[in-house]
């Protein structure tokens, strides 16, 4: 378990033995039938916040620790995706989305009601931007709240949420006011308002054991102190909220990668065919060198990415070209653990065929790679 | 009551070990360490102890060179309430290592003193019962049961015949078992806090010790890998395999 010892200290790397721990007890002898399930079950919320796995990040007053500390949230991810499992990741971690907004612009009582009991593992907490009607132009959603005295009435959906089924509160994107990007604000919406409904699980390529859902919105109400941020200034939260959402999916590509090669690396010396192991083969050799260097390179430039981050900047083009590299290299080096493992690769128990699907959502959410590159050609002025 | 724990660095039990090219030793180098998983049951006895209400403070002690002051953050961070590190690069044999705990334990004075049974990287099962009879204390080894009431304490022992259950008085030293406990992971605020927790640094010629190794490692090999199976066709055979091949029965 050798991601770099250069940017991790002493207390990072107690985290992410402790996270292992976690993992290795309470997730990998389960993860298979999860998987399998869809879900996994709701009081691993609980026990990951009281091994202060969820609040990692977050300040000590709303239950969190280690607030500032960048790389403390990337050991500890890092050890989570251990877990073999991207949907669990993402739905374990899907307050990272969805708090950073109320914990930076939500009003106090707001903050102070909502984080601690998410951290707590009480509660689940999903973010709600993406629209059946269009994801990337975010600047153009349609779910629409009107202020009608002092309440929102939303009507709209919204989809592909992850934790959508299952979340407490939603951190939601809204149409406030005139088209376009100066229209958006974000609201609270509880679980229990009326008018609010979740449509079923959706089924996926990958991350299964993770919730996605649609949302419903009928009329649902309110009160305008669920605003978070500014009335139409809802964009810039997305948008700022997007750089560590980013940061965290390139670490899960980086991840999947590692441990795809990991698995691959250990077949091939075992596999034997034409009377000596695969890994006897040159070409699977090679083939192995390539693997390992991509994912030494992704490893390496999110954590260039996550050293700016941790040094108070907002790393836009970097991220968004390590979201991009790390994404490929999840799938290729996926698809080459898949093709060194044989007919086995093609088998669940494997591994590294979950591993393969898993991969393929990184170029997809968070912003599309097209996106992405959107988004790097306007920070290259092109 | 105060409780004295003491923790090892070794060689993480994940960790395959590689015998180094001269055969004097095991490869160190960029291998992952841990703290002694014996070790670890201590530390979570005591937190038990004290989540009891029983214990009042824990001391976490340790010796080795300065980088072992991670397992003492690691114990702190599992809930000892302060670190001693008994700082040398020397290599310390059990009997050093029972003689510096002691000098430890004259000066803290503590109730009781647990440690694991043996650490995994010389599986001596010896430090202990030296501590024990250095400090004119009584023991209670391979514990799998640990209950203190009042003055005394009831250790239930894991022997080869079963489980035989002593009845000690304080302060005694307890070696722990595999079956003790389950430890604990440490949580993030835990870990956190352990970096605030005092941690004292003593060497060996403070405690008017001086590590002198009585044991001389002449040499280490990888042990003999394993034999493949084969499969018998009948219980007669079998039998006559392990009396005449292996000559086990
Ligand atoms: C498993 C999963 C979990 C998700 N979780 C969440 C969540 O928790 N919360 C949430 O809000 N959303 C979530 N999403 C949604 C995700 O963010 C969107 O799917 C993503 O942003 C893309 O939006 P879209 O699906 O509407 O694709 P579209 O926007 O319809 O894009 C379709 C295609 O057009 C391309 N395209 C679009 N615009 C351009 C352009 N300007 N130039 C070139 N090409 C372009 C895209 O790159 C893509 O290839 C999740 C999605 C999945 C699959
Ligand atoms: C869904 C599915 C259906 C199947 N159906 C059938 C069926 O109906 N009947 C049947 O008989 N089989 C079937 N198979 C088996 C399939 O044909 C084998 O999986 C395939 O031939 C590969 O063999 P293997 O899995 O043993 O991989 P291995 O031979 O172990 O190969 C492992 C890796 O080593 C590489 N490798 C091997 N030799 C060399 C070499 N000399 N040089 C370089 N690289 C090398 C391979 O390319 C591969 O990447 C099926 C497999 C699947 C997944």
């Amino acid at each position: 378990m050798s991601e770099d010892r250069g940017y991790f200290n002493e207390t990072h790397e107690q985290a992410r033995a402790s996270a292992m721990r976690f993992v290795e007890r309470e997730i990998l002898p389960h993860i298979d039938d999860w998987e399998e399930a869809g879900e996994f079950p709701r009081e691993l919320y609980s026990k990951a916040a009281d091994a202060g796995l969820l609040g990692v990040g977050y300040p000590e007053a709303l239950g969190g620790s280690g607030e500032g500390d960048l790389f403390l949230k990337v050991a500890v991810s890092e050890a989570l995706m251990r877990s073999t499992s991207g949907g669990l990741v993402a739905g374990l971690g899907s307050h990272d989305i969805a708090l950073p907004p109320i914990v930076k612009w939500g009003p106090k009582a707001m903050r102070e009601r909502v984080v601690p009991e998410v951290l707590s593992g009480q509660a689940v907490a999903a973010l709600a931007i993406t629209e059946p009607g269009g994801g990337s132009d975010v600047a153009n959603l349609k779910t629409r709240a009107v202020k009608e005295g002092d309440e929102y009435r939303i009507s709209g959906s919204k989809t592909f949420i992850t934790s959508g089924h299952r979340a407490d509160y939603y951190t939601v994107a809204v149409r406030t006011g005139e088209p376009g990007h100066g229209g958006i604000s974000m609201l609270l919406v509880e679980r229990d308002r009326p008018g609010f409904t979740r449509g079923r699980m959706l089924k996926k390529t990958g991350w299964w054991a993770s919730d996605t859902a649609e949302l419903f919105f009928d009329d649902v109400r309110v009160p305008a102190e669920n605003l978070i941020g500014q009335e139409n200034g809802g964009f810039m939260v997305i948008m700022t909220n997007f750089l560590q959402e980013r940061l965290m999916l390139c670490i899960m590509g980086a991840m999947t990668a590692r441990l795809a090669l990991e698995k691959a690396m250990a077949y091939s010396r075992e596999r034997e065919a034409f009377g000596r192991s695969i890994s006897g083969f040159q070409v699977t050799r090679h083939k192995l060198v390539d693997m390992a260097t991509q994912v030494e390179l992704a490893t390496q430039y999110t954590y260039h990415c996550a050293a700016l981050m941790d040094a108070g900047k907002a790393p836009v083009k970097e991220v968004a070209m390590a979201k991009n590299y790390t994404a490929s290299v999840a799938e290729s080096v996926t698809r080459e653990a898949v093709q060194i493992h044989g007919g086995m690769g093609y088998m669940r128990e494997a591994g590294v065929e979950r591993l393969a699907r898993d991969a393929r959502i990184l170029a997809i959410g968070g912003g599309t790679t097209e996106v992405m590159k959107e988004l790097i050609a306007k920070q290259l002025k092109l | 009551m105060k409780v004295l724990v003491a923790v090892k660095r070794v060689i993480d039990y994940n960790v395959k070990v590689r015998v180094k090219p001269d055969n004097t030793g095991v490869d160190l180098a960029n291998v992952k360490m841990a703290m002694n998983p014996f070790c670890e049951i201590a530390v979570e006895e005591a937190v038990r102890l004290k989540e009891k209400g029983i214990a009042s403070e824990i001391v976490a002690v340790t010796i080795g060179p300065k980088v072992s002051q991670e397992q003492l953050r690691t114990a702190l961070a599992l809930g000892a309430d302060r670190a001693i590190q008994v700082e040398t690069d020397d290599e310390v044999q059990s009997l050093d290592a029972a003689k510096m705990l002691k000098a430890v334990v004259d000066k803290e004075e503590p109730n009781l003193v647990i440690m694991g049974k043996q650490s995994i990287d010389t599986d001596n099962n010896q430090t202990g019962q030296m501590l024990a009879q250095l400090a004119g204390m009584p023991q209670g080894t391979f514990a799998s049961e640990v209950e203190v009431e009042g003055e005394k304490v009831k250790v239930t022992r894991e022997i080869d015949g079963g489980l035989l259950t002593v009845s000690l008085n304080l302060p005694a030293v307890v070696t722990t078992d595999l079956r003790l406990n389950e430890p604990r992971y440490a949580s993030l605020p835990n870990i956190m806090k352990a970096k605030k927790k005092p941690l004292e640094t003593v060497s060996p010629a403070d405690l008017g010790v001086e590590a002198a190794p009585r044991l001389k490692t002449l040499k280490v090999e990888e042990p003999q890998p394993r034999q493949p199976g084969i499969k018998v066709e009948s219980v007669e055979e079998l039998v006559d395999k392990l009396k005449n091949e292996a000559k086990v029965i």
